[in-house]
């Protein structure tokens, strides 16, 4: 089995080259470990909501089955960031490429699509998003909360950090809907 | 409930939730039909902590501690791949001396962690003789944590940009002689798990995960090289040391020349992990550099470092239950914006869906212990049938499965 493999330069210049003006930036790091000067590279790149989708099946196109992580996710003020960490290249001693991908989320229309259906293992990541921060993933299979209790208030999210943010609820957990 | 035919009636039984010592709590909802499950539904959460929460509201050293806490087994990889993450988002340099320290502790609490496991799961199976004899062997490996660190559970051997305390050359036979009574007991251990006949029995063909499975829920560590997946972060991103180390992935093929995916493999993988891990510390020992072990010595300059900084790194690590993944955003304040901490169970959870379909209760025990989570999650089971509940607590459970045992032998 002969892969092609691509330089993480060649990978972020495949990125530009198929989504242009959508990839906001992106920049590449380079990470040397141990007395041999192991290298290893972690991606990362900022890009708009609509073609998460798409970059998912550019991913796709360079592993067949993209390592999907977790998906992380904070408050900026303004904007909620979702970032998705990937990473292709497994199972070739040293090859592995992270590769983060970030979205910003206005406040105002915090939703974004699931990418579920092309990666079934996201399914808890996308889940635990929607009840921390609030958005809304588009076409969810599995509606439901994870993590959180189903008596915990239905508007306030805990790692919001505005008036949706937890607040004073946090220290009086116990009097929730009782 | 679900009734298709007469003769044909399904069972709800939820499993769990589960003790609050996990660090991901977790409760089935199976669907059974007689003896064998159709279906299954898993529901996480119940005894959340808001970890991550509770990190944002602390400086970088004070989460350390709180990372450490996590989880008991894996109370090294949590504060360790916090601190990948933080010394990526903060530019440190860790120096090449501690980069060894790092593999030398990794790899012990493998061994801590799979010979553990290999006792739970002899008990799942209800052989306790295996439990006491692997345990007794598992004390020597926390004696080690404990001469290396000074502590046993929770190691306090993390610090950003390096470790907190050396190996030096006058430790090296107390290692060496712990590496010598593993590797004497290894062939005990191998011919128990592997040779013995009702082991086989119970395990081959039991909760199979198929290689595509694995590849789609992305599962992580021992549970998905035994499907055949080569994922193993210490080969695939050699950080720390590992670049310099002679190893490879750990697939069941190795033995047994055949990937099945089963309960078998996966014993199979761990076994051959610990002696791995053997090896692996004795390579450190012998090629490790002379060096710093911590690249900024004084807390308050590390802090004020920290405390400009403002980036953002990911920590990932080969956890002894698979990769362990950190997420850090820090923004040049006291305490980090956002900390996600992501456990290898949390990936390793949908994959038990297709393990567990089509076996029977009696296999819930060791298929769900073979991933290697908390088997406390069976502490409260009931069987909900038509409206009425009856409780089958752990110990039912346990008996059931000791019981199919013995109708085996």
């Amino acid at each position: 089995m002969t892969k092609n493999i691509l330089s993480p330069e060649e990978i972020v210049q495949s990125f530009k080259d198929e989504f242009k003006t959508k990839i906001v930036n992106s920049r590449i790091e380079k990470h040397i470990r141990g007395l041999k000067k192991t290298e290893f590279f972690h991606i990362w790149i900022r890009t708009d909501r609509s073609i998460i989708k798409d970059l998912v099946k550019h991913l796709i196109k360079l592993e067949k089955y993209p390592h999907f992580a977790v998906s992380s996710g904070y408050d900026m003020g303004e904007k909620i960031e979702i970032v998705y960490h990937f990473s292709i290249y497994y199972g070739l001693k040293g090859k592995e490429v992270n590769i983060n991908i970030t979205v910003d989320l206005p406040k105002s229309d915090p939703t974004i699509d699931t990418i579920t259906d092309l990666i079934p293992g996201a399914l808890i990541s996308e889940q635990e998003k929607q009840e921390m921060l609030g958005i809304k993933v588009n076409n969810i299979p599995k509606d439901s909360r994870v993590f959180i209790s189903e008596d915990y208030p239905e508007d306030t999210f805990p790692w919001r950090k505005d008036e949706k943010g937890p607040g004073e609820t946090i220290r009086n957990l116990h009097e929730v809907k009782k | 409930m679900n009734t298709k035919l007469a003769n044909k009636i399904t069972y709800q039984i939820p499993v769990g939730p589960i003790h609050p010592a996990l660090k991901e709590p977790v409760q089935f909802e199976f669907e059974i039909e007689g003896e064998k499950i159709i279906n299954v539904d898993v529901s996480l959460g119940h005894v959340h902590r808001s970890v991550e929460w509770a990190g944002t509201r602390r400086n970088p050293i004070q989460i350390l501690y709180l990372a450490e806490r996590i989880c008991g087994i894996c109370s090294y990889c949590h504060p360790m791949a916090f601190s990948l993450a933080t010394e990526r988002a903060a530019e440190i340099e860790v120096p090449e001396r501690a980069q060894y320290i790092r593999v030398i502790h990794q790899e012990l609490e493998r061994i801590c962690s799979h010979i553990l496991w290999a006792g739970v799961a002899a008990h799942e199976i209800g052989f306790d003789s295996v439990l006491f004899l692997t345990w007794q062997i598992r004390e020597k490996a926390l004696d080690l944590t404990e001469y290396l660190t000074g502590n046993r559970v929770t190691k306090g051997i993390t610090m950003i940009g390096g470790v907190r305390r050396d190996i030096t050359k006058d430790m090296y036979p107390t290692i060496l002689e712990g590496m010598k009574y593993f590797k004497d007991n290894f062939e005990k251990i191998r011919k128990i798990f592997l040779d013995d006949k009702t082991f086989k029995l119970r395990s081959q063909g039991c909760g199979i995960l198929t290689k595509e499975d694995a590849l789609k829920l992305c599962a992580v560590g021992p549970t998905t090289r035994a499907s055949g997946v080569k994922k193993d972060v210490r080969v695939d991103q050699p950080y720390f040391a590992f670049g310099d180390l002679d190893f490879d992935y750990i697939t069941p093929d190795l033995i047994t020349g055949e990937i099945n995916g089963d309960v078998y493999d996966r014993i199979i993988v761990r076994l051959l992990e610990v002696k791995e891990s053997i090896d692996l510390i004795e390579q450190c020992l012998d090629k490790m550099p002379s060096g710093d072990i911590v690249s900024e010595k004084k807390i308050a300059k590390l802090l004020s470092i920290l405390k400009k900084a403002d980036g953002e790194g990911i920590g990932r690590m080969e956890a002894p239950r698979g990769e362990v993944f950190h997420y850090v955003k820090l923004n040049g304040n006291e305490s980090p914006h956002h900390w996600k901490v992501r456990a290898p169970t949390y990936s390793n959870i949908l994959p038990w869906i297709p393990m567990l379909k089509g076996n029977q209760i009696a296999d819930i025990p060791i298929v769900a212990a073979s991933t290697d989570p908390c088997m406390s999650c069976t502490n409260r089971v009931a069987i909900i049938d038509n409206g009425k509940k009856y409780q089958l607590d752990k110990q039912k459970l346990y008996e059931l499965s000791v019981e199919k045992t013995r109708r085996l032998m």
